[in-house]
């Protein structure tokens, strides 16, 4: 029965899709039928996902379908499992609060329809990419995916912007999706040698004898077109652009899953389809390097945005980047020969995969309760939420926490875990990469710690404070299932962040196939005590630590409280008084010494006109300031240029008389058959 | 070879090299051209007194006297003289502005890096118990190099020359116990008289373009830029 | 053996309630010296005890719009403190609380509470607060990674993370004199002073002044949450002081729990501790207090040494 476990939540998804074609004539079943289905799914998809990886159970299905020489292929193994669960649970808290979320479209123009149909469809396609087991049916899937988060992103395609975002995501998508092609292709018939092609996975594993050169070519492509969608740099600028339109528990499938399933394909490639060890070492070094400067500038284009979820799209790119930073890590060590350091990067990477999917999410639907309810993207008309929305704002914190790598919630873990692997480089040979590598920690430091001011600034100016404008002060608690969905995520957070141990043993089959080496020492104290290497080289144990906080909390609370001793008065101000909400610290003003620090790193055009009266005063300042993406002027805009150029000296042979083109294909058949002979 | 299986005076080698290291990361920092000055005759100060443990721990008598003529010569004489230079072209309160200090540092680190992968090769010919620091000689020339590159001002442009040749003479000193005594007396007496050379050719260019801004010298060359 | 592990952890508690007492006399020491630098009749050395016994008798004054969050900082903010005064071994190594984190998480207890120092000073929405918190958190995110190479140079030494073991594998190997070590200290005293905002970078003795970092974000708290506060900002002078004097100069600590080592554990690092206050009083008085954008040349050369002690463990000490 179990190998039917692998369909049912497509199909799940599928049918959702379907049901919500039904919207025109009932709105209201058609949403909860399609989210009810979706969430189903979901459950399923975890359940599936949890079932591989605690029996070791790799579970296979043929399915009789598509070409009569190749059917289609399908197998979760440890690592899709991984995937599967992650798209599970974060599916079933988007389900859950999309129910509520959406109640608003219905009245709109833009109606639930495409919506419902185009989440069932992008979610079928997810599943299908992990469920994969021949290129065929993973790139029909990819493109699936592709093409109904294209469909969501311009879900609000009354608005330029939207469209334009969606239009850019389109074609980098399909860029990416041509480079995936290509590094198939090669798998596929480079490695056996004469033209017989395999395209099914099992086939490309076997081929033994693919050259170095192939293997490797077929990693650049495959990093190109993976990356490109799971937005490392330089070709991330999409990303922030794309995210933040889509409806906000799209935004946080599209942060919090799709990314991670462009992760999910890039390891299938590198670590099962080629064999690893045929790979030249500097690809860890390239991955370190792309991860290094995705992280560093992610935050830091993070930090200078004051728009909510274009703010959480870039960080999206930070942790892409981090968890590419262990992935190279990983490649680095598994290609010097210290399996046990491979897997410990793995397990960080996974780890970090598993913790940003679901604090990502999280933080993404808490952005969308609050959009839900105030209508308002722009951090500087915010402020003072956390006592509109007290649940929102508490659940927004714990997100914000782990997000910023503190202990004891979860973020924290896989970095810990990524730092141990990078400190550990005595074994290595050469002397460069161990240089090299703990500057690499030394980058993932300054990320993290820049990743808690960019949360400071984000969660200081939207939840804390005094209202900066009307409808923000008149902000109300949203219902019940978005409240559920976002604690059940928060909860998560947590609960990832203080049982690490557990977590461990769950995913330490991944390494162990991949790898063939697992953590013997992870848990060599018992479960209180996460030993990633050995008691002796380090320890954490973060059940300890929450008790400890807890402890001195309750205890000081004990002791020290005493409500006869506390008045409420206004803020003191140092005696200034008289505060507005204007006179408040605002997003960009916080964010100006990291600005000024970092200068280069941006394009900032800032503005300053100042309309003096006859006497000294001003009588009115105004003050622009305009932060764009380098990637744009840099990349984007001459290769869009050098493209311009290309069609326009080819439409040259575009004349538009027919028997021109006639002949075109004319003399294309005399040359075929000339070639041919 | 590991630090813990070494003697202590053969520590303290690796401790002054690091210090030498240091001055030269600290002289692409320096602004004014009194302190880089200072640094610099620091940087010939420790280069002497590891001169004088390389004496004392490979039993090189002729060392010795290189150490004793580094100290004057590079601690004392020099900085001195560009001292007074400095001091008579009036530049004791000029400020250089460095355009992006940090970024110069983090290259410098990098030079560092390449430097010590570039050593590797020479380091296994060597059997001197000092070869680790092979590397960090190659990587003070480097280093100086790249000083010259960034400065403006010709004075800071000579410190980094003079470093150069600390730099030479360090690597000299740590992988072959420092060169015959015949070409160490002879290079030091040519850094002398460069030094003495470049404080005429300093008050000559002063003359001529009124600046001792390098990059003022653009408007020579040859080509019309219009 | 369950008597051993139950005395191993009762010490341990008892040196972390050793470090959390002593810390505000570590203060009094160098606010002493500091006086007698500037040719002051010096303050008694009790005066912060008296000082924190004020704050907890005086009342407590919320700003009307604060919410949750800024009560329960103060909590959060000792909380974190005691935890990593726990983990830092003061008076002997091989303790159980050292286990509880390393030298990571310790930098991460401190980022934690920043965190929430932080969140606390905007919540109140007055100008000073955010500003305080916008410069906190600016100076940590360029301390934090100077602070985590400085350590790292050390750990890839001792190939250990643990405070502990670290100290462990120093004391075995007696003295060596390491280049790198040199850096790394410079570094991350450099760090410590940064991140306890002493000067140049803060200067704890003044409020209202246009530059102020540390005292702009408690500048709502009174009563017993600044007490708390306060307390718990004189415990991250202690840690760091600890952390620089048994990490550079371990001799004295106790490696075994016999009352005879323990004393002369108490002994050594009360001595340590002293000397390390004097340095810092000389320091500060030496030093004028720096632009605050002169602060990140301040924390990227602090960043260049702990990288320079990295490189040089890499390129001469283990060749």
């Amino acid at each position: 029965m179990s190998s039917y476990l692998l369909s049912i939540p497509v199909i799940c998804a599928l049918l959702s899709s379907v049901i919500s074609l039904g919207a025109k004539q009932s709105a209201r079943v058609a949403r909860i039928g399609s989210f009810l289905l979706l969430g189903i799914g979901g459950m399923v998809a975890a359940y599936t996902g949890f079932y591989v990886l605690i029996e070791h159970q790799i579970l296979t299905q043929d399915i009789m379908l598509g070409l009569p020489w190749m059917h289609w292929h399908l197998r979760l193994d440890m690592l899709s499992a991984l995937f599967f669960i992650i798209i599970g649970v974060v599916s079933c808290a988007a389900s859950l609060f999309g129910i509520g979320y959406t109640r608003e479209f219905e009245s709109t123009a833009y109606g639930f329809m495409p919506l419902g149909f185009f989440t069932g469809l992008f979610m079928a396609g997810m599943l299908g990419v992990l469920i994969a087991d021949d290129a065929l049916i993973f790139m029909i899937s990819w493109e699936i995916m592709s093409l109904a988060s294209y469909f969501l992103v311009t879900f609000q395609h009354t608005q330029a912007a939207n469209r334009s975002a969606g239009f850019l995501y389109l074609l980098m998508a399909h860029l990416g999706g041509l480079a995936i092609l290509l590094a198939f292709g090669i798998l596929a018939g480079m490695g056996s040698g004469e033209f017989n092609f395999g395209f099914s996975f099992n086939e490309m594993r076997q081929h033994s004898n693919i050259t170095p050169f192939w293997a490797n070519l077929a990693v650049g492509l495959s990093l190109f077109g993976f990356g490109m969608k799971a937005g490392l740099v330089p070709a991330h600028a999409w990303l922030p652009e794309a995210h933040p339109v889509a409806p906000s528990h799209i935004s946080a499938l599209m942060s919090g899953v799709m990314l991670k399933v462009a992760i999910y394909g890039f390891m299938r490639v590198t670590f099962d389809l080629v064999s690893t060890l045929s790979l030249h070492w500097s690809w860890g070094v390239v991955l370190i390097s792309i991860g290094g400067a995705s992280a560093l500038l992610g935050i830091l284009y993070a930090l200078m945005q004051n728009d909510l979820k274009r703010l959480l799209a870039y960080s999206s790119i930070e942790n892409v980047g981090i968890i590419f930073i262990s992935l190279g890590l990983c490649l680095l060590f598994h290609s010097q020969n210290s399996p046990a350091l491979a897997s410990l990067s793995m397990i960080a990477a996974l780890y970090h995969i598993l913790n940003h999917s679901i604090f990502k999410s999280l933080l993404f639907l808490s952005a969308g309760a609050v959009l839900h309810n105030t209508h308002e993207r722009n951090l500087e008309q915010m402020g003072g939420l956390i006592r509109r929305v007290p649940y929102t704002a508490f659940f927004f914190l714990i997100g914000s926490l782990s997000i910023a790598a503190l202990p004891p919630f979860n973020g924290f873990v896989s970095e810990w875990l990524t730092f141990q692997a990078a400190l550990q480089t005595t074994g290595l040979q050469s002397g460069v990469l161990r240089t090299l590598i703990p500057f690499s920690a030394a980058l993932l430091a300054l990320t993290s710690a820049l990743s808690a001011t960019c949360f400071v600034k984000l969660y200081g100016t939207a939840f804390l404070g005094q209202p900066r404008s009307k409808h923000v002060k008149h902000a109300h608690e949203i219902d019940n299932g978005m409240r559920v969905a976002q604690g059940v995520l928060a909860f998560l957070c947590l609960l990832l962040g203080i049982f690490p141990t557990t977590v461990i043993s769950i995913l330490e089959v991944i390494p162990r196939e991949f790898i063939g080496f697992e953590l013997p020492n992870v848990s060599a104290e018992g479960w209180l005590w996460l030993t990633p290497i050995s008691p002796g080289v380090a320890s954490y144990s973060a059940p300890l630590v929450l008790l400890s906080i807890v402890t001195v909390w309750g205890l000081g609370y004990l002791l020290l409280h005493d409500p006869k001793k506390s008045r409420i008065s206004p803020a003191w101000d140092c005696g200034f008084g008289g505060g507005t909400p204007r006179m408040q610290y605002t997003a960009a003003a916080f964010a100006m010494p990291i600005r000024r620090i970092f200068k280069p790193v941006w394009k900032v055009k800032e503005q300053i006109e100042e309309q003096k009266e006859i006497t000294l005063h001003s009588k009115r300042i105004d003050y622009k300031l305009e932060i764009s993406d380098r990637s744009w002027t840099t990349l984007y805009l001459p290769i869009a240029a050098v493209v311009n150029y290309c069609a326009r000296t080819l439409g040259y042979i575009q004349t538009g008389n027919i028997r021109t083109y006639l002949s075109y294909s004319f003399f294309t058949l005399l040359f075929l058959l000339w070639l041919i002979t | 070879m590991n630090i813990v299986n070494l003697s202590h005076y053969e520590q303290a080698i690796f401790v002054l090299s690091a210090l030498v290291l240091y001055t030269s990361f600290s002289m692409l920092a320096q602004s004014r051209l009194f302190n880089l000055i200072n640094v610099f005759a620091w940087q010939g100060t420790l280069l002497g007194m590891t001169a004088a443990l390389v004496a004392f721990i490979s039993n090189q008598p002729h060392l010795y006297i290189s150490a004793l003529l580094t100290l004057v010569l590079k601690a004392w004489l020099i900085p001195w003289m560009l001292r007074k230079q400095v001091m008579r072209l009036k530049l004791q309160r000029e400020i250089e502005t460095l355009a992006t200090p940090t970024l110069t540092s983090l290259a410098g680190v990098g030079l560092v890096i390449f430097s010590y992968y570039i050593a590797l090769p020479i380091k296994s010919l060597s059997n001197s118990i000092t070869r680790n620091t092979i590397s960090e000689s190659l990587a003070i020339v480097l280093l100086a190099m790249l000083l010259i590159i960034t400065r403006r001002q010709a004075v800071s442009q000579v410190v980094g020359f003079m470093a150069i040749e600390n730099g030479l003479f360090f690597a000299a000193l740590v992988s072959t116990y420092g060169m015959p005594m015949i070409v160490e007396l002879g290079i030091a007496f040519d850094v002398l008289v460069a030094a003495v050379l470049f404080g005429v050719f300093f008050f000559e260019m002063r003359s001529s373009i009124d600046s001792l801004d390098v990059d003022q010298m653009n408007r020579l060359h040859e080509v019309d830029k219009r | 053996m369950e008597l051993s592990l139950f005395a191993n952890w009762f010490l341990a508690g008892l040196q972390t309630l050793l470090l959390i007492t002593l810390a505000p006399l570590l203060l009094g020491w160098i606010r002493a010296c500091k006086a007698m630098l500037h040719n002051h009749a010096p303050a008694s050395l009790w005066q912060p005890y008296r000082d924190l016994r004020k704050f907890f008798r005086k009342e407590v004054v919320v700003a009307d719009g604060a919410s949750w969050l800024f009560r329960a900082t103060p909590y959060i903010v000792l909380g974190t403190m005691i935890l990593s005064a726990g983990v830092v071994p003061l008076v002997a190594t091989d303790l159980p609380t050292a286990a509880i984190a390393d030298v990571i998480v310790l930098t991460s207890f401190f980022a934690l509470a920043r965190f929430f120092s932080a969140l606390a000073a905007m919540d109140t929405g007055t100008a000073f607060g955010g500003m305080g918190a916008s410069r906190e958190m600016m100076l940590s995110s360029l301390a934090e990674p100077a602070m985590l190479m400085a350590v790292f140079t050390l750990s890839m030494t001792a190939s250990t993370t643990n405070l502990s073991s670290t100290i462990e594998y120093l004391l075995q190997h007696g003295l060596v004199l390491r280049p790198s070590f040199i850096f790394a200290a410079l570094g991350l005293m450099m760090v410590a002073i940064a991140e306890t905002g002493r000067i140049p970078i803060d200067n704890p003795s003044t409020h209202l002044e246009l530059t102020m970092v540390h005292e702009a974000m408690i500048l709502e708290y009174s009563g017993r949450h600044l007490g708390l506060i306060e307390w718990a900002h004189q415990i991250k002078l202690m840690v760091y002081g600890v952390l620089i004097a048994n990490l550079f100069i371990p001799w004295g600590i106790a490696t075994t729990l016999t009352p005879e080592a323990l004393g002369i554990g108490v002994l050594a690092i009360i001595g340590k501790l002293m000397i390390l206050g004097l340095v810092l009083a000389v320091y500060e008085t030496t030093l004028a207090k720096l632009r605050l954008f002169r602060a990140p040349d301040y924390l990227s050369f602090a960043f260049l040494l702990s990288l320079l002690g990295m490189l040089s463990h890499v390129i001469l000490e283990v060749g």
